[in-house]
């Protein structure tokens, strides 16, 4: 074991992931986060045509708006996905952290007035639980004894566009940007362009898609701290803003806003490749405590 | 920007054929929202004959589910959802006199095809800019299928909702048109 990164154990109750939940959610839905209002600002700029310049201007007066008067910037305040990583000398007391998240969400979506979007079964019985609970959880054990807490809710608009395809390694590099593009393009207008592509090469099939939800946690903007796969990133970003598809898809240059992708090794025989779409409504939140 | 085409619903025959992709529109008077779940359960009525509870003549159907109202408010954010949805109903509903849809997002072929037979319009309005289309909601009310939550239909009345018409009823199809236009290939 590395002595270096060893913390004292410490405790938390988990009433202080409720109330960071809670507050995290409203504050998501109401209150886009400075990375992606910068980008679609700029994206005002650059933007020639009619309509997608129009779409731009009213995405920045409701940005501006949601967050005046504490209002969701859209109807659809998504399900929520969170990742915790937890520390693993942190002991949590008074509870489940499922049942804390759980309730975080669920205090969150009453009081903020935020759509309750979740039904209980997929297929037989579509029925809204109420509450917006549950939520999807992933958490990870990491050296320390902190939890941070990232909190997508995610819509359905652009959750529905996603796509993974399992490729073959001679497809290459060419056969991993023409999947990402091709994907883009057939979400065409319906994921609320401008979108944010979070992309998950390597792993296995789930690992890949869960990389792809994970990019869009990232600053939004920020680049792969590789330089091959930034390089990447910015050629990607070229190649989609090309498409024409455009804010609204009603024809423009900007398509998407940025395009972050995450790796991992893999096997001999295989190259998972998974898109995530998020609209212009990326919503992310994140504490440490 | 530009000329703003005023409309007052429900719309005439006459009206629908006036609309051009394109147009820069705002709408006021009565609409519906309804989203999948009521559409099942409209289109399955339509099916065994029952009778529908809104006459969705002349009308126009709003894909939308608002946030809660706070109190005080009419509604909640009530922006557009993805259209795309709604497409294996909509022709159903197209038959039963509808002359209007607001969403996000291009349609179907069939869609589009019903649409030009039928005389129907079909309006974008911008998807998640939803704290600002609730200015122009000024009376909500269920009307139908409350139990749905989010989901119920609701008939709002709007008042100069800013929207675009994306698909006209002679099949011209903004989301073709505009993105045809931008492509760049080299
Ligand atoms: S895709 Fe995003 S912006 Fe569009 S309606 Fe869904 S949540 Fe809202």
């Amino acid at each position: 074991m590395n002595h270096s990164t060893e913390t004292c154990m410490r405790e938390l109750s988990v009433d202080k992931i409720t109330e960071a939940v809670k507050r995290l959610c409203i504050e998501a839905a109401c209150d886009l986060p400075e990375d992606v209002e910068k980008l679609i600002r700029e994206a005002v700029d650059k933007e020639e045509s009619k309509f997608g310049k129009y779409s731009l201007e009213k995405i920045v007066k409701n940005v501006e708006l949601s967050r005046n008067e504490n209002a969701p910037m859209c109807q659809d305040t998504g399900i929520v996905v969170v990742f915790a990583e937890v520390g693993q000398d942190l002991r949590l007391v008074g509870g489940s952290l499922t049942d804390a998240i759980n309730e975080g969400v669920r205090q969150g979506y009453e009081e903020g007035y935020l759509r309750k979007s979740v039904v209980e079964d997929p297929v037989l019985n579509r029925k809204n639980t109420g509450d917006n609970t549950p939520a999807v959880i992933y958490t990870e054990l990491v050296p320390g004894n902190e939890i941070k807490l990232q909190i997508l809710p995610k819509g359905a608009g652009s959750e529905n566009m996603g796509a993974l395809k399992m490729l073959k390694p001679a497809e290459g590099l060419e056969g991993v940007k023409n999947f990402i593009i091709q994907a883009v393009t057939q979400a065409g207008g319906n994921p609320c362009p401008p979108v944010i592509v979070g992309v998950g090469i390597g792993g296995t099939m789930d690992k890949s898609t869960l990389l792809a939800k994970k990019a869009l946690a990232r600053h939004a903007g920020e680049p792969h701290a590789n330089p091959e796969y930034q390089a990447l990133e910015e050629e990607l970003l070229e190649e989609i803003n090309k498409l024409g598809i455009g804010p609204q898809g009603f024809g423009g240059k900007v398509t998407a806003l940025a395009v972050h992708i995450e790796t991992y090794p893999t096997h001999i025989a295989t190259m998972p490749v998974a898109v995530c779409l998020n609209c212009h409504a990326a919503r992310h939140k994140e504490v440490t405590l | 920007m530009s000329h703003v085409k005023k409309i007052v619903t429900p719309l005439t025959e006459e009206q629908v054929k006036g609309l051009q992709a394109g147009d820069q529109v705002s709408i006021s008077g009565v609409i519906y929202t309804a989203r999948d779940a009521a559409h099942k359960l409209l289109t399955e009525a339509i099916q065994t004959g029952e009778e529908l509870p809104v006459d969705f003549k002349g009308q126009i159907i709003y894909y939308a589910g608002p946030t809660p109202a706070k109190p005080g408010q009419v509604i909640g954010s009530c922006g557009p959802t993805t259209s795309g949805r709604m497409d294996a109903y909509s022709p159903t509903m197209m038959a039963q006199g509808l002359k209007g849809m607001i969403g996000k997002g291009p349609r179907s072929k069939e869609v589009v095809e019903s649409m030009k037979e039928n005389n129907v319009v079909y309006f974008a309005a911008i998807g998640g800019a939803a704290a600002l289309i609730a200015d122009s909601v000024k009376e909500a009310e269920v009307v139908a299928f409350d139990e749905l939550g989010p989901e119920a239909i609701r008939r709002l009345v709007v008042e100069d909702y800013p929207c675009i018409v994306a698909i006209d009823a002679q099949g011209n199809n903004l989301y073709e048109l505009g993105v045809e236009q931008y492509k760049v290939t080299d």
